[in-house]
């Protein structure tokens, strides 16, 4: 029997905000442990919390970019657990109003498009984080309270690699809408899989697992990966697979039982006291709309349509934003798209890493590239000297034009000029001339090396190219 | 007023205490009487009425992304029965 898979991805999320969801400690990474605490994160007796109005704002504004509704009620609940990293015995989270639902996400896949429906985005905060010892263990509080987004999908999702997309596509989008920084090695980001696994073209969904602990998104591919052949096997052997939750564990590259349903939580959740419900207005949603940013989808789709551009270099564009919106301005005026698009990526980026001066202060002016290009277009510099002449707008900030009549650049397209040195070529390298003569197609381009070289590159190689030949057969 | 059912040992270990037998039975008793109170809440009609997260009519009740000084560790950690390198120590977590 055939059997797919059935996968949906709750994703973690930190928010970018300056300080913590519900008091002003500072929402920062890297601080010695307890730094960034105060009663309310640490969940003392008698404190009141109060909502970071930016937390509400980015959770929002992540609600407009997943295309999900905003309700006009959300409220805050709490879910009753017990566990070391929880300083107040319960997280604060959105249970039956969240502050978004009902959203999707489209993504590049398989060489086709595919879409993920979001169920919701809601607002929650972080927990502690625990260090182990021999003997016990200890907990940092820095990280409680920050606020943490939790976006839940559907499971629209058919495989490991499929999972993999859409988490990098989520990613994409987050970093882009300036809601998170995503950055994984920080924690910002994290993931838990459900999956199950049916016989291909039946209704009714299998038992449904729970895989915990990936800290990556590779992590989450691995995991679906070796989870997936284990439950139809169990199946294809005649077992029963029931509702679980299982631990990734990333040395051995096993899932492990972590708790049974009988285990299974109960959380007791129930309306937060402390926190009053939020009800958005027409002018703050307005407000928040406005934040909403092009999508890194929708600006490759761009770049491919708007500038011919192929694919790769579209997508440079797309995840070098700066680079990008440094490209377009070069663009804007200009007829040779993919030659601009070659300069910017190919040679100005280069000179960035090669620098490490940020593209902010690069002398080069956006309008001197097209100026570049045409240059080379018009046949007034070759393009191994554009290469010099880019290198010196780099270091001096001239431009092109300046460049090549400061120092003497342009192009010789003198015939009497080229027949000249056209001669002392083959004067000075007889062997090329006897090779060629004898049927050595390639003698020609050594001859033609020397013909640039004796111009100091200025001379246009396709006239050289054109006068040696006529020259030699003659 | 005649008591309500609950499953004390459940909620006992829900909230991590534990009781002796004879507590169960007291505090079960004890709880099944307000659960009972509760009950008589159930008569009125509220068919019409909205349900309310809160019983303050406030909303909205927000504060500016801004940074205010956070404990002195030292101070943080005052009340922490065990304490090292800045850390809460606690037994030692079993996953």
């Amino acid at each position: 029997m055939e059997y797919e898979a059935v996968i949906g991805l709750e994703t973690h999320v930190q928010l970018k905000t300056k300080s913590k969801m519900w008091c002003g400690c500072a929402n920062e990474f890297g601080a010695p442990p307890n730094t960034n605490v105060c009663p309310v994160c640490l969940g003392m007796p008698g404190v009141l919390p109060v909502a970071n109005d930016e937390g509400l704002r980015l959770t929002v504004l992540t609600g407009y970019l997943l295309h999900c509704t905003i309700p006009r009620f959300a409220k805050f609940d709490r879910k009753n657990y017990f566990y070391p990293d929880a300083p107040k015995n319960y997280q604060v989270t959105q249970y039956d109003k969240p502050s978004t639902a009902n959203g999707y996400l489209d993504f590049e896949f398989n060489g086709g498009m595919s879409r993920v429906r979001i169920t919701r985005a809601h607002l929650e905060e972080d927990v502690g984080k625990n260090f182990h010892f021999d003997r016990n263990s200890g907990v940092d509080f820095n990280r409680a309270g920050v606020p943490l987004l939790e976006i839940v999908s559907e499971p629209d999702i058919t495989s490991p690699d499929m999972a993999y997309a859409y988490l990098n596509a989520l990613k994409d989008v987050l970093v882009y809408g300036g809601v998170s920084d995503c950055d994984m090695e920080k924690g910002m980001v994290r993931c838990d899989v459900n999956i199950s696994v049916r016989p291909k073209g039946q209704k009714e969904l299998g038992a449904k697992i729970e895989i915990k602990n990936m800290n990556s998104f590779s992590g989450a591919r691995k995991a679906l990966e070796y989870e997936i052949p284990r439950q139809i096997e169990v199946l294809t052997k005649g077992g029963k697979l029931s509702q679980e939750t299982r631990r990734w564990d990333d040395v051995a590259n096993i899932t492990e039982t972590m708790r049974s349903k009988e285990q299974a939580h109960d959380y007791r959740y129930f309306p937060e006291p402390d926190l009053m419900p939020f009800e958005p207005t027409e002018a703050w949603l307005e407000e928040v709309s406005k934040r909403v940013v092009e999508l890194p989808l929708a600006r490759k789709q761009r770049f491919m349509v708007d500038y011919e551009l192929p694919a790769p270099d579209a997508e440079t564009f797309v995840n070098d934003v700066p680079l990008g919106d440094y490209f377009e301005k070069a663009v804007a005026s200009a007829k040779n798209r993919k030659a601009i698009a070659n300069w910017v990526i190919n040679n100005l980026r280069a000179k960035i890493t090669e620098t490490q001066i940020p593209l902010a202060e690069v002398k080069v002016k956006p309008n001197d590239i097209p100026e570049l290009v045409a240059l080379v277009d018009n046949g007034k510099i070759s393009s191994k000297i554009a290469q010099d002449v880019f290198a010196e707008m780099f270091t001096s900030g001239d431009s092109p034009a300046q460049i090549v009549e400061k120092k003497g650049l342009a192009q010789v397209s003198d015939t009497g000029a080229i027949e000249k040195l056209c001669d002392e070529a083959i004067a000075a390298n007889p062997k090329s001339v006897e090779d060629y003569k004898a049927g050595k197609v390639a003698a020609l381009n050594s001859l033609k090396g020397q013909v640039m070289k004796l111009s100091k590159g200025k001379a246009n190689p396709a006239l050289v190219g054109e006068i040696l030949e006529k020259k030699l057969k003659a | 007023m005649a008591g309500t059912e609950i499953d004390v040992k459940y909620v006992a270990h829900l909230a991590r205490i534990s009781l002796s037998p004879a507590e169960e039975q007291k505090i079960g008793a004890q709880l099944g009487n307000i659960l009972g109170y509760i009950e008589k809440l159930k008569e009125l009609d509220v068919s019409q009425v909205e349900p309310t997260a809160h019983a303050v009519p406030l909303i909205n009740v927000t504060r500016p992304d801004e940074i205010r000084p956070s404990l002195p560790t030292d101070e943080a950690l005052r009340n922490a029965p065990a304490k090292a390198n800045g850390l809460f120590l606690v037994p030692k977590i079993v996953e």
